[in-house]
């Protein structure tokens, strides 16, 4: 704590999940907020309207009729130049689907945050991390918090990062586990944050006397502009899209570094915990991988080397750390709250993707867990790390399938 | 003073060259709202032919600032440009969400309908050539009974469409107009009533397509004056309650008397194969409707 330099002192507050993203989005001075209420997320909405109602926040809050106008208002509004926020879970994440596309297509700081929350059919309002899992491939920054703190200082980078790279930033944290738990938030003043994030600075302007009209149909190929210079076609936008994602890890990496610098909470692209002697490694992502430090703490004591690899940043995924991480672990042992159906566990595709040529030669197993709220016991996590290391002779370092924990 | 031909502004929003079908009445219509705004406008519009007009990046022909969002969202998106304009402390241009009939009356109404609740601050316009035109004439909410399209085939829809102007009006909002691209000064009349305005204000245009409803391009004028002198579409606008007709409806009205409604339909290939019945229930329909309308505009 001695390189803290803050102007003034933090506060603490004992606060859930909810009340802390609100918080973030409150210190970043958000200008248009947009959302629709659904559970587990409706607290962030109801904090932020009062917000605005006591002129604690000077904010518009639109209270759209469904998500996919939340967003569709917090594009416009981002493309008008305000800093926006919204906030949702699960269903209404999916109902955002498309404006997510368009989002991060026309390169629009938006944060999010997302309450994670399972996807019906059946219903089911409890946490896992299928809702926010579906959207990998919508083009958004995805950040995961293990706690409430995690979650109030991530909305705040998470708007430093978005304005730099202009890409979109989804803060994802679990429902209920998060959201609607409290523990002890040190709350920043709002002269520091000022001073961590500027204002923003558009990069988009809508002026009759300088017109600019925004997502056009473009062609696939490059096209001659009516003063003859070739411009961008469909494919050379994505593209910039995809090297905006790449170079973000580096800005990510910055904004965590700076935010610590000021705030003393260091913040990077994974959590290593008892990583430097483990052989056996749990991976997990968001509060499971606090769970997670319980069980290796657990499989410690039973004269197993365990270290954790908790997950902050999904998308875009950080590749270069994970291997750094993992490359001597004799065994990963990876849990996932999502599926990809037909397939496995999406961080753990993930892992396999980025140890392929590093020369790691662990055995890699992935448990299903958690899904529609199912509890997750540490002392259960520690039980299938064990199992997956009674390994008969010959076994695959990969399992074709993943083992789900529950009574089937 | 009413705007006549000679005093419209010779300025142009919309340069010559757009991608739309010869004949369209969109380009028309399109022009004279724009003069009415007199570049002090921003825009934004969903999937439609109006998209088709904007042109294809980096090329366009038209020079007021103009912000393209997906098919449902156009009330959603002119709620946040309002939203965000507000939040930066910006006055000055008007929001002008302008969609087709299939993004107003199907895909977009959610959205317009819960930005009109919410009283955001802007001017919506309908354009409406009665189908998904744009993607090759299909039937909307919009298309009459009796019409051909591409997934009506053969006997025609068997259904009338949504009453979008009643719809809009049950909202309570500060002004419903109704226009037609045959008569572009009643139309840029309306339009500038309607920036004077505030709240969401909304106007229905009607806008002949000659692909789609099969007639011959040149003919795109007199179809659309056809429409109003059957009675098939009504000049009107209602500000503040108040119901009142304009233009040719108006006059319409004092000389009391319609021409028969299958001197509109049988122009127009998409109603070959309309019944007689078929026929009847829609001048029989007119006819109520055009009654109820003269005796709301003498306060009846």
């Amino acid at each position: 704590m001695t390189e803290k330099r803050l102007d003034k002192l933090e506060t603490t507050q004992i606060i859930d999940g909810n009340r802390a993203g609100a918080l973030g989005a409150k210190l970043s001075r958000v200008q248009v907020i947009a959302a629709y209420p659904i559970t587990p997320q409706t607290p962030v909405t109801e904090a932020l309207s009062e917000f605005v109602v006591r002129g604690e926040l000077d904010a518009q809050y639109v209270a759209v009729e469904s998500e996919h106008s939340a967003l569709a208002v917090c594009t416009s509004a981002s493309i008008a130049g305000a800093r926006v926020f919204t906030a949702t879970s699960s269903h209404g994440l999916a109902y955002m689907h498309e404006m997510l596309h368009w989002a991060a297509g026309t390169r629009l700081p938006l944060v999010l945050a997302c309450v994670n929350r399972a996807i019906g059919a059946p219903w089911n309002v409890l946490n896992d991390q299928q809702d926010s899992i579906s959207q990998r491939d919508t083009g958004w920054i995805q950040i995961y918090a293990r706690n409430n703190q995690e979650i109030l200082d991530s909305v705040i980078q998470a708007y430093k990062i978005a304005e730099k790279v202009y890409v979109p930033v989804m803060v994802c944290y679990d429902g209920y586990i998060l959201s609607h738990t409290e523990m002890p938030v040190d709350i920043p003043s709002q002269e520091d944050v000022d001073r961590f994030l500027p204002p923003y600075k558009p990069h988009t302007t809508l002026d009759p006397n300088n017109p600019k009209n925004y997502n056009l149909v473009t062609l696939a190929n490059p096209r001659l502009n009516a003063g003859g210079v070739l411009c961008h076609g469909y494919m050379e936008i994505r593209y910039l899209l995809q090297e905006a994602l790449q170079k973000s890890v580096a800005e990510i990496i910055e904004v965590g570094q700076e935010f610590g610098e000021l705030f003393g909470r260091h913040y990077d692209l994974i959590w290593k915990n008892g990583m430097d002697d483990a052989e056996i490694v749990i991976v997990a992502m968001g509060s499971l991988a606090l769970e997670a430090i319980v069980a290796a703490e657990m499989l410690r004591g039973e004269g197993y080397k365990t270290g954790v690899m908790g997950l902050r940043l999904f998308r875009p995924f950080p590749k270069k750390d994970v291997v750094n991480a993992l490359r001597e672990s004799r065994v990963i042992v990876v849990f996932d709250k999502n599926i990809s159906y037909g397939q496995e566990g999406a961080t753990c595709s993930e892992i396999k993707s980025a140890l392929y040529g590093s020369g790691a030669k662990a055995v890699i197993r992935n448990f299903i867990v958690g899904l529609g709220g199912r509890d997750v016991p540490a002392r259960e996590m520690a039980d299938a790390v064990k199992r997956s290391l009674q390994l008969p002779t010959g076994i695959a370092l990969n399992n074709e399938y993943p083992e789900w924990i529950c009574h089937i | 003073m009413a705007i006549n031909a000679i005093t419209l502004s010779e300025k142009e929003y919309l340069l010559p060259g757009n991608r739309l079908c010869p004949g369209c009445a969109l380009s028309l219509a399109y022009r004279h709202i724009l003069k009415a705004f007199e570049g002090q406008v921003i825009v934004t519009v969903p999937a439609s032919c109006l998209t088709v007009l904007h042109g294809m990046y980096p090329v366009t022909s038209v020079t007021v600032p103009c912000v393209n969002t997906p098919f449902a969202t156009t009330g959603a998106s002119a709620a946040g440009l309002v939203a965000g304009m507000k939040a930066l402390g910006k006055k000055g241009p008007t929001v002008l969400a302008i969609a087709g009939d299939g993004g107003t009356y199907d895909i977009g109404i959610q959205s317009l309908s819960g930005a009109i609740e919410r009283q955001s601050d802007f001017i919506y316009i309908c354009y409406d050539n009665e189908g998904y035109m744009n993607t090759g004439n299909q039937r909307s909410g919009s298309t009459p009974l009796g019409a051909i399209s591409g997934t009506t085939p053969i006997i025609g829809k068997q259904q009338n469409p949504k009453d979008i102007t009643a719809i809009m009006e049950a909202h309570g909002i500060p002004f419903v107009a109704t226009a037609n691209a045959s008569y572009p000064l009643d139309l840029y009349e309306k339009v500038r009533k309607a920036i004077r305005m505030h709240g969401t204000r909304f106007i229905h245009v009607f806008t002949p397509c000659p692909p789609g409803w099969r007639f011959t391009y040149s003919d795109t004028i007199k179809i659309g004056q056809l429409a109003v002198e059957t009675g098939w579409v009504v000049l009107y606008e209602i500000e503040d309650g108040i119901f009142r007709l304009t233009s040719a409806s108006e006059s319409i009205a004092r000389r009391g008397k319609l021409k028969p409604l299958i001197e509109y339909l049988s122009k127009q290939g998409r109603f070959k194969n309309i019944t007689e019945n078929q026929i009847n229930e829609l001048q029989a329909a007119v006819n109520v409707r055009w009654k109820r309308y003269m005796d709301r505009a003498s306060n009846k």
